[in-house]
């Protein structure tokens, strides 16, 4: 059957809908500059700016893109139209969704952003530990203490709480990094120098399955991830003032708190969510 | 002869909206809509978004420093009427500097038209308003404090969040985060919570129609009065710092003052 998704990101379930690859690649295999964000409670995303860099304004205008993008997609939308009209079952699909059997690429992009509003999970182990419905080791309990301590992780400014369970802020930051910027991220974007090295935070929801991480996937793990935020800080004019003892790299959690902090990340991914078979094409 | 008819009609619905506007003027206001307008100084300078980012401002204690985000929370806007009765508008409001974001806040509900010994405003959450997960809008706005027994196990919100860098001619540029929060001592046994939202009080005012408050924050005051801020020892991993918490507390009471009022 012909994959109706000019997103392509959402087509491989088995990576909690990005791709595996540090960037993602396009229909072609020619590479693209970023990893794909995971894509699930985008419905929660207020300000309606999404990717890395905050380049896609909301979810219509996101699907839009990669159909444009000749990286991501050799088509336009003439083309994509053209191929869903002559299809014996979207012009069927569309009429109960929109009645109409005159597709357009407006009605596509919107019944796709429904879809990816629909990718919504909330069957982690943290999840059901909210509910009640179970307990946390207390390995992970440490974990969500150095997360949510100020004087040692102090993620949850940027990377939410438990009662933020989207687990972002949905705003841009310098995370440290980098000392110099390959890709200006959000300052591309705005123009603004200001802005130069920031990108969104991601939600940590199913880091289980988003391996590699950051907006270049330079890390292939969370270990990694972990030692960066402990000790490996970049300073750079914009580094968010969030980022504490850059000039040592970091704050040093101690090897007890980096395995627990792992731990707890590793209670946010849902393995339900890679097998819901309402998600799968 | 079609066209004078239209004339005459409009002419007349003209007359009439007229009339009727002079009446509702006159005899049948008794309440007023009012509005908070939120403007940022460092003493005698105006803030705007557009200063972000930039070292320029010199504390008390010597450093200079930009501002790169400001957020802060006022709530329970209180008139009070020269009877003692106090009129008190429940909700409050997430004021950004950084994004533009509600520098005005009008409260849904009218005030009656008439003498107020003072108009007030609390700055941040009272005790009774600052519950643990209590808002999902701030909940999803990275405000929340963390419920954990460090912080006293009581959750709730921010007051306020000042960040940017600082530096002096000893220390490079280093961030700085001023997040104002309830003072908790997590390290006592029970923990020790001190309330350190701060009363405003505006002074007061006779509301004739509907009027504005401009309510202008000092920025300088948190690092001078009375206490001068030493940003080389108190920069950041504050919100656990019980003493820091107390001294933004003391400094907090100068910062806010009423600017120009319009009815
Ligand atoms: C100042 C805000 C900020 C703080 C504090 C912060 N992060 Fe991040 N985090 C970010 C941003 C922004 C990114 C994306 C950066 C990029 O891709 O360039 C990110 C990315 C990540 C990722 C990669 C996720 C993915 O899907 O690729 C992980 C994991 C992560 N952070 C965990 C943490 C942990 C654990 C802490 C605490 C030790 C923490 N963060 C503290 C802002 C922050």
């Amino acid at each position: 059957m012909m994959k109706p998704c000019p997103v392509r990101h959402a087509i491989n379930r088995e990576n909690a809908f990005t791709d595996d690859s540090a960037t993602s690649d396009g229909i072609d295999g020619i590479f693209g500059n970023r990893n794909a964000m995971p894509l699930f409670n985008l419905a929660w995303n207020y300000d309606e700016r999404f990717a890395w860099d905050g380049k896609e304004l909301s979810l219509e205008r996101q699907a839009l893109e990669p159909v444009q993008n000749p990286i991501e997609m050799h088509s336009d939308w003439d083309d994509v139209v053209a191929k869903l009209a002559t299809h014996p079952e979207y012009p069927k699909l569309f009429r109960l969704a929109f009645k109409t059997t005159t597709i357009t690429k407006e009605l596509t992009t919107k019944a796709l952003a429904q879809f990816e509003r629909t990718l919504i999970s909330a069957n982690s182990k943290f999840d059901k530990f909210s509910l009640g419905e179970t307990t946390l080791t207390p390995q992970e309990q440490n974990g969500l203490a150095v997360f949510l301590d100020e004087s040692r992780g102090d993620c949850f400014h940027c990377h939410g709480n438990p009662n933020n369970p989207l687990w972002t802020d949905n705003l841009f930051h310098n995370n440290g990094l980098d000392a110099n910027f390959s890709d200006l991220g959000l300052g591309r974007v705005t123009g603004d120098p200001n802005d130069n090295g920031k990108f969104k935070s991601p939600s940590l929801r199913n880091l289980a399955f988003t391996a590699p991480y950051m907006h270049d996937g330079r890390f292939e793990t969370l270990d990694a991830v972990i030692d960066f935020y402990s000790e490996g800080l970049q300073n750079s004019p914009t580094i968010d003032p969030l980022m504490k003892k850059v000039e040592d790299g970091g704050v040093q959690l101690s090897n007890q708190d980096k395995a627990d902090l792992k731990a707890f990340l590793l209670s946010l991914s849902d393995p339900s969510f890679l097998t819901n078979p309402d998600f799968q094409n | 002869m079609p066209k004078i008819f239209t004339l005459f009609m409009i002419s007349i619905l003209l007359l009439y909206s007229c009339s009727e506007d002079r009446d509702d003027n006159l005899t049948l206001q008794t309440d007023a809509k009012t509005t908070f307008s939120f403007t940022h100084y460092w003493d005698d300078t105006q803030i705007t978004s557009s200063d972000f980012n930039t070292i320029q401002y010199t504390n008390a204690n010597g450093e200079t420093l930009s501002i790169e985000t400001l957020r802060y929370l006022i709530s329970d806007v209180t008139f009070t009427k020269e009877n003692g009765e106090k009129i008190v508008i429940e909700g409050y409001n997430l004021v950004n500097l950084k994004t533009d974001t509600n520098l005005t806040y009008s409260p849904l509900d009218n005030i009656p038209l008439g003498t107020y010994t003072n108009v007030s405003f609390t700055f941040g959450f009272d005790a009774e308003d600052n519950i643990d997960g209590a808002y999902l809008d701030l909940n999803s706005e990275s405000w929340a404090v963390p419920n954990t027994p460090m912080l006293g196990s009581v959750g709730g919100y921010h007051y306020m969040q000042l960040e940017g860098k600082f530096t002096n001619s000893t220390t490079p540029e280093t961030g700085y985060a001023y997040h104002v929060i309830r003072a908790a001592d997590g390290n006592t046994n029970p923990p020790t919570i001190e309330e350190t939202f701060i009363e405003v009080d505006l002074g007061p005012i006779t509301i004739e129609r509907d009027i504005n408050f401009e309510i202008k924050m000092n920025i300088a005051e948190w690092f001078k009065n009375t206490f001068q801020w030493d940003l080389t020892v108190w920069n950041t991993m504050l919100m656990p710092n019980f003493q820091a918490q107390l001294k933004m507390n003391q400094n907090g009471q100068n910062v806010f003052s009423l600017g120009a009022v319009t009815q």
